[in-house]
C-alpha cells in the first residue's frame, strides 16, 4: 500500500467516532437524495400517465378564426374594427388526407380521429349532461389504453355495436345502469339516440367518471346531424412525449391546421410539476451540502488536531501534494463509505414506501427505484465530499513546518 | 570532504519589527562530524539550523549540502532533499502517535520508495536494535516513555541512511539518566558509523562531549 494511503487509513481507523459521525452525514445526506428524487420521478409520472388516460399527445384541431379589417391599415385613415369569431364549421376539411400525411411524420405512432359531442344522459326522468367522445375503439384503446381501466363489460364490442357505448362508472352508479340497459342521449343538436351499455370505465377521477362516455365515431356525427366527413378533432402519439411540443409545431406547419401539444394543454399541471422539481431539487441538494460542510468541519477538526503530525511528515520529506493526498484520501473513503450508505438506505425507504397505498387513481405510492437519481446522487456526493475534502487538505499543505515544530 | 557548506547567510524577521537574526554566517561541516551549536535563547542557533535543514528558506546567502547549492530550489525538490538526506531529531520527539514505533521508523524509508516494504522492515528493526529498542517494536508509539520515544525518533532519523542528523534540542525533555543514553548513541553513531550529526543545544555537558563547537552571540558565529 502507498504510504500516503497508510496514513490516511490509519487516520481514519484509529479516530472510529468521528469517521462514523462524518459517514453517517454523508449517508443521510445521500439517501434523501436519492429517495425524495426518486420519488419526484415518481410523481411525475403518475401525474403524466393519468393525463394520458384521457388526452393524447398532441391534438390536431381547426381553431376558431378571428375576423380581420377588410381594409388596410392606413395611416391617413382611422380605421374603426370589432374582431370576433367568425362563425364557421370547426371541422377539419378532408380529415382523411390530414390523417395520412401525420402518419407519415417519424415518431408518430398513433393518430385517430375523434368527434366529441355535447349531450344529457337520460335514463327515465334523471338527466345528466356530459360529453359522449366518438372514437374508433381500436385506435382509441391504442391511444388511452381504455381496456386498463374497463371494469365491466368488453370494450371490444364498441366496434361490432354501432349502437354500444361505455361509460363512466359515476354515470353507472347515478342511473343505475348495468350492462346490456338502454340508455338514452341527447345532443346539442337536439338529437335522441338510444344506446346500449356495454362497458363501464373507472379512471378514479370522480368528474370524468361522472360525464365521459365513449361511443362510435358514426354515431357521434349523427348526433351532430354531421356526415362522416365530420371531425373535430386528430389525436396524435408520439414515440417520446416530452417532444410533443416540437413535434406539434411541425405538424401545425405540415397540415395548415392548429397542433396543440398535452403540455400546452394542461399548462397549470405542468406548472406544478415544475415547482415541485424545483423545491425537491433545491431541499435535497441542500442537504447533500450540509453533509459536505459535516465532513468539512470533520476534516478541518483532524487538520488541527494532527498539526504536529503534519510538520514532522513535512520536515521528513513529504512534499505539500502528499500531504493533500493524505487528507483528500481520508475524505474520498468517508464519501465513498457514505455513498455505498446512502445507496441502501435510499433502496430500503423507497421499498418501504412501494408498498403503502394511497387510494384513488394512483394506487400504490408512485416510486421507483430510478437508476439515473442514483448515478446522479453518487456522483454529486463524490465531487461534494472531495472538495470538503479538499480544502482541509490544502490548509494542512501549506502549514510550514517551521513554525510548528519551533513552538 | 565538505558535507555541508554555507556563505555568507543573512536573515531578517520583519515582524513585529525588522530585526537581522543571522549575519553573514560561513561556516562548514565534514563528514563524521559531531558538531553542537551552543549560544543563549535568541542567539539564532535555532533560526540557523532550520535554514540548514532545508525547511526555512527565507534567507539571503547560499547554503550548499553534499557540495551541490540547495538555495533556490523549490519546495518540492527541497523535500525530496530531505527525505534523502536529512534526519531529524527534535526536542519534543514527534513521533505520530497512532503508528507502532516500526511503522513510524519504516515512513521516511517508505515514501523514498527506494526498497520494498520486506526490505524496510528488516532495516527499521536492526535500527531500533541499535537503540535497544526491538521488544518495543510493535507497540503503539503514544505508549513508550519520553527517552524512549526519543530513541525510536532517532531510530527513525536513521533509516535512510542520512547524510547527516539534525537535531533541534535532542535531550532537551530528556532526564540526565536518558541524556546520557541519547548521548552514547550520538557518539556511537559518528564513531563506528561515521554518521554526521549537527545538534543545537543548551546542555553545555552535552556540548563539550562532542567533537567540535560552534558559539552563537547575537547572530554572529563567535571564533
Amino acid at each position: 500500500m502507498n504510504i500516503n494511503s497508510l496514513i490516511a487509513k490509519t487516520y481514519i481507523v484509529s479516530n472510529k467516532k468521528l469517521t462514523a459521525v462524518a459517514v453517517l452525514g454523508v449517508l443521510l445526506g445521500m439517501s434523501i437524495y436519492i429517495f425524495m428524487n426518486s420519488m419526484m420521478v415518481g410523481f411525475d409520472k403518475s401525474s403524466t400517465t393519468s393525463v394520458f388516460k384521457s388526452t393524447a399527445h398532441i391534438r390536431v384541431y381547426k381553431d376558431d378564426e378571428i375576423s380581420k379589417a377588410l381594409i388596410k391599415q392606413n395611416e391617413s385613415k382611422a380605421l374603426i374594427i370589432n374582431p370576433k369569431v367568425v362563425p364557421v364549421n370547426n371541422t377539419i376539411i378532408n380529415p382523411n388526407l390530414v390523417i395520412e400525411t401525420i402518419l407519415k411524420q417519424k415518431e408518430v405512432v398513433v393518430v385517430t380521429p375523434q368527434v366529441n359531442s355535447n349531450v344529457f344522459y337520460n335514463n327515465g326522468k334523471s338527466q345528466i349532461s356530459g360529453l359522449a367522445v366518438g372514437v374508433k375503439p381500436d385506435e382509441a384503446n391504442l391511444m388511452y389504453n381504455i381496456k386498463s381501466f374497463m371494469v365491466e363489460g368488453n370494450f371490444d364490442l364498441l366496434k361490432s355495436n354501432p349502437n354500444g357505448i361505455v361509460i363512466g362508472s359515476g354515470i353507472s352508479e347515478k342511473m343505475n345502469l348495468r350492462i346490456n340497459d338502454n340508455l338514452n342521449l341527447t345532443s346539442s343538436k337536439g338529437v335522441n339516440r338510444t344506446f346500449k351499455v356495454i362497458g363501464v370505465f373507472k379512471t378514479n377521477n370522480s368528474v370524468t367518471d361522472k360525464t365521459k362516455s365513449y361511443i362510435n365515431i358514426s354515431a357521434s356525427q349523427q348526433l351532430l346531424k354531421e356526415g362522416t366527413s365530420y371531425i373535430t378533432d386528430i389525436n396524435v402519439n408520439i414515440t417520446n412525449p416530452e417532444n410533443a411540443e416540437a413535434v406539434a409545431k411541425s405538424l401545425s406547419e405540415i397540415t395548415g391546421h392548429k397542433a396543440e401539444g398535452w403540455k400546452q394543454a394542461n399548462e397549470t399541471l405542468m406548472a406544478a410539476n415544475k415547482m415541485r422539481k424545483i423545491i425537491i431539487t433545491f431541499v435535497s441538494l441542500t442537504i447533500l451540502l450540509v453533509a459536505g460542510f459535516g465532513i468539512y468541519n470533520i476534516l478541518n477538526m483532524t487538520v488541527s488536531q494532527k498539526i504536529n503530525d503534519i510538520a514532522i511528515l513535512k520536515a521528513i520529506g513529504f512534499k505539500g501534494k502528499d500531504v493533500i493526498r493524505i487528507f483528500v484520501t481520508q475524505a474520498v473513503t468517508i464519501g465513498f463509505l457514505g455513498v455505498i450508505g446512502g445507496v441502501l438506505m435510499a433502496s430500503i425507504l423507497i421499498t418501504i414506501l412501494k408498498s403503502v397505498y394511497v387510494g384513488g387513481d394512483i394506487g400504490y405510492f408512485p416510486i421507483d427505484y430510478e437508476p439515473k437519481k442514483y448515478l446522479q446522487g453518487i456522483v454529486i456526493g463524490l465531487v461534494i465530499t472531495f472538495f470538503a475534502g479538499f480544502i482541509p487538505a490544502k490548509k494542512a499543505a501549506n502549514v510550514d513546518p517551521v513554525e510548528i515544530l519551533r513552538k | 570532504m565538505n558535507i555541508l557548506e554555507t556563505k555568507n547567510i543573512d536573515k531578517y524577521f520583519h515582524d513585529p519589527v525588522e530585526f537581522q537574526v543571522l549575519k553573514n554566517i560561513s561556516f562548514d561541516v565534514k563528514k563524521g562530524e559531531f558538531l553542537s551549536m551552543i549560544g543563549k535563547s535568541g542567539s539564532g542557533k535555532s533560526t540557523l539550523l532550520y535554514i540548514l535543514s532545508t525547511m526555512d528558506t527565507d534567507y539571503t546567502g547560499e547554503l550548499f549540502i553534499d557540495n551541490q547549492l540547495v538555495t533556490g530550489q523549490t519546495k518540492d525538490q527541497l523535500a525530496e532533499l530531505r527525505n534523502e538526506k536529512i534526519g531529524f531529531v527534535f526536542q519534543f520527539h514527534y513521533l505520530l502517535p497512532e503508528f507502532s514505533c516500526l511503522q513510524n521508523v519504516m515512513i521516511p524509508a517508505l515514501k523514498l520508495g527506494k526498497l520494498p516494504e520486506k526490505e524496510i522492515e528488516q532495516k527499521a528493526y536492526q535500527k531500533l536494535e541499535i537503540l535497544g529498542l526491538q521488544d518495543q517494536a510493535l507497540k503503539s508509539a503514544g505508549k513508550l516513555s519520553g527517552g524512549q520515544q526519543q530513541r525510536v525518533a532517532i531510530a527513525r532519523a536513521l533509516i535512510n541512511d542520512p547524510l547527516m542528523i539534525m537535531g533541534d534540542e535532542p535531550t532537551g525533555n530528556l532526564d540526565s539518566k536518558n541524556t546520557n543514553i541519547v548521548f552514547d548513541i550520538f557518539q556511537n553513531l559518528t564513531k563506528n558509523y561515521g554518521q554526521t550529526i549537527i545538534a543545537v543545544t543548551h546542555d553545555d555537558d552535552f556540548a563539550r562531549k562532542s567533537d567540535r563547537i560552534i558559539e552563537m552571540r547575537d547572530g554572529e558565529i563567535l571564533k
